[in-house]
């Protein structure tokens, strides 16, 4: 693996902190953008994970259907309002791909995150941890999710889980 | 917690002897000063009923841990000896294990010593059982086999301690429990004079039973757990209530998956404790105009609504089906079978006091499912669990229930839709099924 140049690695930072605080500000339109658009969402117990077991919480197989779950959150699910925050830690590259042009074209990385829950009325509660095992490719409008797999911790979800993590 | 609560004064009448509001946490004696039920029939459900802690304890031992099957877990979940899963009946912790045999055990996770819940593993392989306190050690089938220094230790020539000479492994086994095995589906109960299983859900829920687990092996999926602060029962309900799916879930109205204008029917056993609700898809959208009643001012329904992927929706009718699109089962205390379309899922009730229980999903295929089919039940399960396009809003709705429970004790829930009676029926707009489940309820509590 080459040595990844700081300013590719500055892009991967931003696509972190930019997805999280669109997940964290009620933005959900934007979300589907941070994916290409064959790219894939998948949430996943981590049981199901280590046991090789398919199923996800959800598992959102093209940019046109995360648009569906935007629309679900927006207009269809009836849920307790709440505030999310997330802290994703520093990612860690596990691999890069290089393109005909010997510039970086993708990268596999993983990043710990934490997002907390506050209700309304409610205390900020650790809602659900996990890591983001991510497949990132360089197109021309900026680095895009191709995959994103967060395998997460919080096996029992404190009731519902209605937006993006 | 341990605070006696003084019976209400005498001359009360029984009606208006409700105790005022008290915590949700303070025992509470079944006495003559316990509220009596609202009215004649089960039209009407105190909200106690889903509040007091005196009932729980009650609930969980006639309903969870006498007279009744609970469900365990899957034979697909462990196919080869020695295999093992923990589960739960009530609040107890058992471990389902396939022993040397091939035979299925279902024990409780107590070690008979010092109590010790001894198995911390949610699953795995093992040749025995060992409580790592004293290292007692067990068979899979749950007999006592090693128990350390039992003949004592010998020092200076003399044995030292020891068990008495009286002592007799064979009666200090794990709780076994009873256990039934039907299509690859694992029952167990702690009371061993319960009735058979075929019995237990009768011929008019067996049928609905078998039509899933008709023999052919299943595939486990994956798992979904979620904790709602919401009383058990109130989920029970939520899969006997035919009233809210086409009103509460966008998708449903809106796909015709579930809506008052489908065809469809509601079937009990002979006690009205199970329940299946059977319906048959329509071609959502706009209906008919004779039946436009049935969204006309539904907030949730979205005429102009389309999928943008429409995979989500990517029904393939499967021959095992005979006709339904949907057949949701109550089987009373413990478990919802659940077959939405091509999403087929056990869904197991855990209690853990008058206010919470864990609801946990087992989405499941079968052997012979073609790849495509399994990827089609994998992406349907979009719409179920604690994140669902139809489900999550249930868990909400349940909380919130249970908060208004809690805010006034004294008060009583409507169950009225489609009359007062309790009987099968040929549509949707009724409640009464969860009638029929409180009056079997009341029989069993004596309430």
């Amino acid at each position: 693996m080459q040595a990844l140049d700081f300013d590719t690695f500055q892009q991967v930072l931003a696509l972190h902190t930019d997805y999280a605080l669109a997940c964290d500000s009620a933005d959900w339109e934007r979300w589907p953008d941070f994916f290409t658009e064959d790219g894939s969402y998948r949430l996943q117990p981590r049981e199901n994970h280590e046991q090789g077991l398919p199923l996800c919480l959800l598992a959102l197989e093209s940019q046109a259907m995360m648009r569906d779950r935007v629309y679900g959150v927006k207009e269809t699910l009836y849920h307790d309002p709440y505030y999310q925050r997330h802290v994703v830690g520093l990612p860690r590259v596990l691999r890069t791909e290089t393109g005909p042009d010997g510039r970086v074209s993708a990268l596999h990385t993983q990043a710990n995150y934490a997002v907390f829950r506050t209700k309304l009325d409610g205390e900020s509660t650790v809602f659900n941890v996990g890591v983001y095992h991510d497949h990132i490719v360089c197109t021309s409008t900026g680095l895009k999710l191709r995959t994103r797999l967060c395998v997460y911790d919080s096996e029992m979800i404190a009731n519902s889980l209605i937006y993006p993590i | 917690m341990d605070l006696y609560h003084p019976p209400a004064q005498n001359g009360i009448t029984q009606e208006t002897s409700l105790p005022t509001r008290r915590p949700n946490n303070m025992s509470q004696p079944h006495s003559a000063a316990a509220p009596a039920w609202p009215g004649p029939d089960t039209s009407r459900i105190p909200f106690w009923a889903y509040t007091r802690p005196d009932l729980y304890q009650r609930e969980l031992e006639r309903l969870f841990y006498q007279g009744h099957w609970c469900y365990v877990g899957l034979e697909a979940e462990i196919p080869q000896p020695g295999d093992f899963r923990r589960s739960v009946i009530g609040e107890r912790s058992v471990i389902m294990v396939r022993d040397a045999e091939g035979h299925i055990n279902v024990v409780e996770n107590v070690c008979a010593h010092r109590g010790m819940r001894f198995c911390r593993e949610r699953h795995g392989k093992a040749q025995d059982f060992l409580c790592p306190y004293h290292q007692w050690n067990y068979s899979l089938k749950g007999d006592l086999q090693g128990v350390p220094f039992r003949r004592g230790v010998k020092q200076d020539g003399q044995v030292q301690g020891g068990m008495p000479k009286d002592f007799k492994p064979e009666e200090h086994g794990l709780t076994r429990l009873k256990v039934a095995c039907r299509g690859g589906v694992v029952f167990a109960s702690f009371d061993h004079a319960v009735e058979s299983l075929e019995d237990f859900l009768g011929p008019n829920i067996l049928p609905w039973f078998d039509r899933v687990f008709s023999g052919r092996p299943l595939k486990i999926l994956g798992y979904r757990r979620q904790r709602i602060p919401g009383n058990w029962k109130l989920m029970q309900e939520n899969i006997k209530d035919p009233y809210h799916p086409g009103l509460l879930h966008t998708w449903f109205s809106t796909f015709g998956l579930w809506r008052a204008d489908n065809k469809s029917a509601l079937k009990m056993d002979a006690h009205h404790r199970h329940a299946a609700m059977i319906s048959t898809r329509g071609q959502g959208g706009q209906p008919a105009a004779a039946a436009a009643e049935v969204v006309a001012g539904v907030d949730s329904f979205k005429q102009s609504m389309q999928l943008n992927d429409p995979r989500l929706l990517d029904i393939v009718p499967e021959p095992w089906w005979g006709g339904p699109t949907a057949v949701m089962t109550t089987v009373f205390p413990s478990l919802i079978i659940q077959q939405q379309v091509n999403s087929v899922s056990m869904r197991h009730i855990q209690p853990h006091g008058t206010g919470s229980f864990d609801f946990v999903w087992t989405h499941f295929g079968f052997e012979d499912d073609s790849p495509e089919m399994t990827q089609r039940r994998l992406t349907q399960a979009n719409l179920f669990g604690p994140a669902g396009f139809v489900s999550a809003d249930d868990g909400e709705v349940i909380e919130w229930s249970q908060q208004g429970f809690e805010q006034k004790p004294e008060h009583r829930t409507l169950v009225e839709m489609g009359g007062r009676d309790i009987a099968d029926s040929e549509h949707m707009v009724t409640e009464t099924l969860i009638r029929g489940m409180y009056a079997y309820w009341r029989q069993v509590m004596e309430e």
